[in-house]
């Protein structure tokens, strides 16, 4: 039997190269809220209280273009309702964790995280799963709001022609390919990216969470499809 | 904004994000999981990952751009196919990278 802190140092690990993509990501959240008009300040606690990149530069440019607070607040809702997906995948490890600790690791779940995680429990689920996510959770955490800090401090320092956001789906295509374990999760993505770019156009970001509910009911279809194919029994 | 209305902005924002967050870590036990939510939930990483990588590679400026002319389609593909054979992240982004700044030099 492994210990916590075995599993807890080993989920920090295996979250070292996405930080790759976590710190430019990190740090132009950061720059762009300083761009629109917020002091370094400012930033750097938006990203500690909300700490949800896609949300937080949906809602810098929609302060940029002087939105209504109402559709600012419900286009980052909309656009992070994708948690509750994590947050149901998740659960079943952290169910022996105390509230007092569900809460701060909940807090903590990231995309990144959330990927790292998944991986590695696709292939083995460790003795302690709550600790190996939050050391991954930890770890990106910790990077995410230092790398905010600095780029709050930078602002407007760090050239928009360097495309450092780009890292941002450099290393989501890395997590995706490691999940495309059989044809229906091949489905599912196919459905789910071209969905995406159909759906780009609709407000609020809603093409997003749309895009990868349809991606989700392809994959089941297929898998439904080929498990009446082979004679499988549904699990 | 002034100083006041951004902090509860942010306040709203913090809130409803940790609500999402939360909601099934705290459900778990109180709420049974229906046995469709589960199949459904293991196409989650490959579904979601990719609706937010192919607009990222699509929509480089705002505006739908599938010409050669669009770097990010370009470097996002080549990207695509260290991140197919390796799976690895800091190989994806290290090759995805140079990639978009060579493009970025020819076009």
């Amino acid at each position: 039997m492994k210990t916590i802190g075995h599993d807890f140092i080993s989920g920090a690990r295996d979250s070292l190269p996405i930080l790759l993509g976590v710190v430019p990501f990190a740090m132009i959240c950061s720059v762009v809220a300083v761009s629109v008009g917020l002091t370094p300040f400012e930033a750097i606690g938006m990203n500690l209280i909300v700490f949800a990149g896609a949300s937080q530069l949906a809602v810098l440019q929609l302060m940029g273009e002087g939105t209504v607070w109402l559709v600012m607040v419900l286009t980052a809702w909309v656009i992070n309702l994708r948690f509750t997906m994590y947050s149901a995948t998740l659960a079943p490890y952290l169910q022996k964790e105390p509230l007092h600790r569900k809460a701060p690791f909940a807090y903590m779940l990231s995309d990144q995280a959330f990927g790292v995680t998944m991986s590695r429990f696709a292939n083995e689920v460790p003795a302690n799963p709550a600790w190996y996510f939050s050391g991954s959770a930890a770890m990106i955490w910790i990077t995410w709001n230092a790398s905010a800090v600095v780029g709050a401090l930078l602002g407007t320092l760090v050239p928009e022609s360097w495309g450092l956001d780009f890292a941002f789906p450099l290393s989501f295509m890395a997590l995706m390919f490691a999940a495309l374990k059989d044809r229906p999760a091949v489905i599912a993505a196919l459905v789910g990216g071209l969905s995406a770019i159909l759906a780009k156009g609709l407000p609020y970001n809603l093409g997003l969470v749309l895009a990868a509910l349809l991606g989700i009911g392809a994959g089941v279809l297929a898998e439904n499809i080929s498990n009446k194919k082979t004679g499988a029994v549904t699990q | 904004m002034n100083g006041l209305s951004i902090w509860l902005l942010f306040i709203a924002l913090a809130l409803g994000t940790f609500a999402l967050r939360f909601s099934f870590i705290y459900l778990f036990g109180k709420v049974d999981m229906p046995d469709w939510l589960r199949r459904a939930l293991r196409f989650v990483p490959a579904s979601v990952l990719a609706a937010l990588v192919f607009p990222a590679l699509t929509y480089p400026n705002g505006a739908l751009d599938l010409s050669l002319g669009n770097v990010r389609l370009l470097a996002g593909l080549g990207g695509a196919l260290v991140a197919w054979k390796t799976k690895n992240v800091l190989w994806t982004i290290a090759v995805g990278m140079i990639l978009l700044w060579i493009l970025q030099v020819f076009l």
